[in-house]
């Protein structure tokens, strides 16, 4: 009902707006003046509001600025984000001057050489030194801006120092997982086939390969169990999903033989390296340490996501298929930026910033930085060797348990012609 | 569809000439004028559905989680279950939005519009080259359209990671429901516009190297033409680079092939492919990507010239630099794509030659902005509704342009890429400066389309809610982006979570943005009105209404099939000879022959 009376109203505005039109229209037919022909009265009109606009817009954007400018992210905290703070303090100054000249010079202009009865335009088709100067200004405030910008860039995106701890931050739709270098600062390698309900980053040793091997072939949809149920004459399948086991057969196989290549060219040498890594569980708390460097390296499972950090002017894309790396040095504590923001319960946010599925939105990570003693403390209890701890102490040995493996979880490693087999199974019943 | 309905009762008064019939003058027509108005109508009509849907994600964003009559009326109970809407449609909408507009209204619409129209009128033609390309140019730009707008009704969702589609997100329905039937009429959609685009590119690019009329010289081209002309090779250059990105991407969705894909699982199905890399789509994407900011702008640009200069009464300052920096915006636009993609892992060393090469832009975009500002210096200006709509565009130029300086250096991109900076610096660009380009040139061409004068009072109240609407819109924009908060996000609880008054901030702004964002919808519907109206009821126009130079006011009123009855004029002047000393009045048309001992071009 309200629909209907909304449409009515519609309907009825703008035949009374053509009706408007239309005396408008037969009046200035009356007077016989024609559509193109701009009174005086009009021109003017347009002409003062124009510099109305221009001084209103002015106000409000001050008024944004001052009201709205920088409260936002706060101060940065890292040490390349006070210096590029710096220098986006000085290009906002540059542009938001250049904003305010040009468009004073062009709103002004306007209203004051508004068409004054007898006051013919004034000639001037072009001027070389004019156009000399505001090519050769501008391209010097350019190359300012550029050498700045560059400098900064450099500094932001060179080799990080070997004393700056690795830490992997990890992406999958939609969460974030932590892995930190451990005691030898060096991140394990990692192979995204290996990737089950115990390993789920994907680490390199030995026994993961073995697992992962172990699993694509006899876990409960691995290889011989889809073999035994094709091959079984007393089961009868629904053709699609036969289809499906049958490629899905086929991919683990192909998967199974690089798996087993992967086996034969490791070195069990650098088994190590993974072992020490500190494996939080996802969206575990990110804790870093007051001036500490940092290096991270972002990874992504499925598809591109972006790690934003607004505080620490921190940002760098996760690509599925390569490893993407961003540093900085937290300088200020949680506890000293709530302080600062005046909000005691102010926290460091990661937020994914690159659109990656319908949770996009909701994708982030709590990010605390602590003072050293603090960090230490902290660092000492998760990097301890304590099986019996698993849930606090979170290296890769502690969590993965060496020698005695996990009983292996059948469904960890896809199937896609999971589901079918069920039906498959139902329907022969 | 839009088009040929609301030209057939305009046969009224159509004059026929041939023995048209209806089907070939106003349907299948290959009259170059009647083209741009199809392209026109069409452009209009997905425009106003663009900009529905941009209402509809920012009732969403001031007022996320509450019922909404308005969401359920348009969204239904699937895709917006009791009047709120659901994620995935909101990313749906936002992608859709920004491929029509960027696509079908300022692509299409403006280029496909004004250069049909113009190109032939301006430089003495009797049509275009290829009259029957030039059909199916527009033929194909309908189907791409309809088949984009078909994609919004199917039961899986439009396609909806975003207007540039990145793999691996586009590629892998397992990852988002738009990837699968809604992302495959994308792409197919594109295919289609992207061949519309190319021959109607080739076909102005001939028209212009050959069809001009005795003495138009390249040099005596109006501004418009120029924009066109460089409009067309961009387009050439890099639609192509666009089909080839989508198609390796639809292999990989369809084939099984690896170019953008490697080592992923996607929810817990491990997929086989290796080697690829997400970063070729998007070196791909941004070589279309860039030139495509100016293929948008540089056609407005060029309206504006011409418009400018012809209402103040003055010749445009600085032809030929205008001219030189069109080329070398156009020139550079091709060599800046990597600025979208400081922070993809991109290797830093050619980030910082993208630095480089991106920021040279500003200086033809700033010699532009002053030989504007000093054609208007001393004029004797007219404000026509086109005419505000230029100034509009200078200023909104300026106001988007200088944030660019800040987002193309790499060292400040870091913060704010994709937050909503972002967002407001290329919609001030785009959204505002190309749109009133658009609008200007409707306005001022409009006589020669239709035969008919738009209502000038109703165009000023469409101007003053547009520019105050629209830039009510986006400046609040930058203060949300700088306060952290990423474009794309359904709602902001997250940063709620994390520091309330920043949050609070957000929200204060969006609700301001979508206030203005309602406003300026509404006042668009004072041009649609206007538009309509006066294409049947508008007072009936006179030769050269704005007392123009250039050689489509030469033209009768009422269209005829070759533009001129009798022969082509020659043109002996350059198009800008407003206000000229000596001369009586003051304008002379292009095909006035010089007085004796007066001075020629400049």
């Amino acid at each position: 009902m309200t629909k209907l009376i909304v449409l009515i109203v519609i309907i009825l505005g703008v035949i009374a707006i053509a009706q408007l039109v239309r005396m408008y229209e037969l009046s200035s037919k009356l007077r016989n003046r024609r559509e193109e022909d701009i009174p005086n009265r009009d021109n003017r009109l347009n002409a003062t509001l124009l510099l109305v606009f221009m001084l209103a817009f002015f106000a409000s954007v001050i008024y944004l600025f001052v009201e709205y400018g920088y409260t936002g992210r706060g101060e940065a905290a890292s040490v390349h984000g006070a210096s590029t703070d710096w220098l986006m303090d000085l290009n906002l100054w540059i542009v938001i001057g250049v904003f305010f000249l040009t468009n004073a010079l062009l709103f002004g202009f306007a209203f004051k050489y508004v068409r004054k009865p007898g006051v013919k335009a004034y000639w001037f088709p072009h001027d070389n030194r004019l156009e000399l100067v505001w090519t050769v200004v501008p391209a010097i405030v350019l190359a300012v801006i550029i050498i700045l910008g560059l400098r900064s860039w450099n500094e932001q995106t060179d080799e990080s120092p070997d004393e700056a701890i690795r830490i992997e931050l990890f992406s999958k739709q939609f969460d974030w997982t932590v892995r930190m270098s451990g005691d030898d600062n060096t991140l394990g390698y990692f192979d995204y086939k290996l990737t089950n309900e115990n390993n789920p980053m994907a680490l390199l040793t030995t026994k993961t390969i073995q697992d992962a091997i172990d699993s694509m072939e006899y876990s409960s949809t691995g290889i011989h169990a889809l073999e035994a149920k094709l091959n079984n004459p007393h089961l009868i399948f629904i053709p699609e999903d036969h289809d499906l086991m049958v490629k899905d057969l086929a991919r683990k196989e192909r998967m199974v033989r690089m798996l087993y290549q992967l086996k034969a060219r490791h070195n069990s040498a650098l088994d190590a390296r993974a072992m020490d890594d500190i494996v939080f569980n996802a969206n575990d708390t990110l804790f870093l340490c007051k001036g500490q460097d940092y290096e991270f390296n972002f990874r992504s499972k499925d598809v591109i996501h972006s790690a934003l950090m607004p505080h620490f002017r921190s940002q760098m894309n996760t690509v599925p298929g390569q490893t993407t790396r961003f540093k900085f040095i937290p300088t200020i504590t949680t506890a000293e930026m709530r302080v600062k923001m005046n909000n005691p319960k102010f926290n460091y946010i990661l937020m994914c910033n690159k659109i990656c599925g319908s949770s996009h939105y909701k994708m982030k990570l709590m990010v605390v930085v602590l003072d050293k003693p603090a960090y230490k403390k902290w660092y000492a209890k998760v990097s301890k060797f304590d099986p019996k701890a698993a849930d606090v102490c979170k290296t890769f040995r502690n969590i993965y348990a060496v020698g005695k493996p996990k009983a292996v979880v059948a469904d960890s490693i896809t199937v896609a012609a999971g589901t079918s087999v069920d039906t498959a199974a139902m329907a022969t019943k | 569809m839009a088009a040929h309905e609301a030209h057939a009762p305009h046969d009224a008064h159509g004059h026929h000439h041939h023995e048209e019939g209806f089907i070939s003058k106003y349907i299948f027509s290959q009259d170059h004028k009647m083209i741009g108005k199809q392209f026109l109508m069409t452009a209009v009509f997905m425009g106003v559905v663009a900009m529905l849907l941009s209402i509809l994600f920012r009732i969403q964003l001031a007022w996320p989680g509450e019922e909404s009559d308005f969401l359920s009326f348009f969204l239904g109970e699937t895709w917006a279950p009791g009047g709120v809407m659901k994620e995935s449609m909101y990313l749906g909408l936002v992608t859709i939005h920004g491929t029509i507009m960027v696509f079908f209204l300022l692509t299409g619409g403006l280029s496909g519009t004004f250069s049909n129209l113009l190109i032939p009128l301006q430089i003495g033609a009797r049509d275009m080259a290829s009259g029957f390309l030039n059909m199916l140019s527009y033929w194909m730009f309908l189907i791409s359209s309809l088949i984009m707008l078909f994609s919004l009704f199917i039961e899986t969702g439009p396609a909806s990671s975003g207007w540039t589609i990145y793999p691996p997100l586009s590629a892998l329905p397992q990852a988002i429901e738009g990837s699968g039937l809604g992302m495959t009429m994308w792409l197919v959609s594109m295919t289609i516009f992207i061949a519309s685009s190319l021959l109607g590119s080739l076909n102005y690019i001939v028209t212009i190297f050959n069809l001009r009329t005795k003495g138009m010289k390249m040099t005596r081209l109006p501004l418009t033409i120029w924009a066109f002309f460089i409009t067309a090779i961009l387009g050439v250059l890099s639609f192509p680079v666009l089909l080839s990105a989508a198609l390796l991407l639809m292999m990989d969705r369809l084939a099984g092939t690896s170019f953008y894909l490697s080592d992923i699982i996607v929810g817990s199905e491990m997929l086989e492919n290796h080697g690829g890399s997400p970063l070729l789509y998007q070196h791909l994407f941004w070589f279309l990507g860039h030139p495509e900011v100016y293929i948008v702008l540089l056609p407005a640009l060029g309206l504006t010239s011409e418009i400018i200069s012809t209402n103040s009464r003055k010749p445009i300052f600085g032809y030929r630099a205008m001219i030189g920096s069109i080329l070398a915006i156009g020139f550079l636009s091709f060599i800046v794509w990597g600025h979208h993609m400081f922070i993809t892992g991109m290797n830093p060393f050619i980030g910082s030659v993208f630095v480089f090469t991106t920021l040279l832009i500003a200086i033809p975009s700033a010699v532009k902005v002053f030989n504007y500002i000093t054609t208007i210096w001393r004029g004797s200006n007219i404000y026509t509704p086109a005419m505000l709509f230029s100034i509009g565009l200078v200023s909104t130029f300026i106001t988007g342009g200088v944030t660019g300086i800040i987002l193309a250096d790499s060292a400040l991109d870091i913060a704010v890429h994709d937050t909503y900076f972002v967002v407001a610096h290329f919609h001030i660009v785009m959204g505002m400066s190309a749109v009133f380009g658009m609008f200007a040139g409707v306005y001022h061409w409009f006589p020669k389309m239709y035969g008919r004068m738009l209502n000038t009072r109703l165009g000023y109240a469409h101007f003053w809610v547009t520019i105050v609407g629209a830039y009510g819109v986006f400046f609040p924009m930058h203060f949300v982006g700088i306060a952290g908060a990423p474009r794309r996000y359904y709602d902001y609880t997250v940063m709620g979570e994390y520091d309330k008054p920043t949050f609070d901030m957000i929200m204060d702004l969006n609700v301001i943005i979508t206030v203005f964002a309602i406003i300026a919808a509404f006042g668009q519907l004072i041009f649609l009105f206007n538009f309509f109206y006066s294409i049947f009821r508008g007072p009936k126009a006179v030769q050269n209404p704005w007392r123009s130079n250039t050689l489509e006011w030469t033209t009768p009123v009422s269209h005829v099939h070759g533009n001129w009855p009798g022969a082509i004029p020659e043109v002996h002047r350059w198009p800008y000879d407003y206000s000229k000393p000596g001369a009586e009045e003051d304008f002379i048309s292009q095909i006035v022959p010089l007085a004796e001992g007066e001075e020629g071009d400049h």
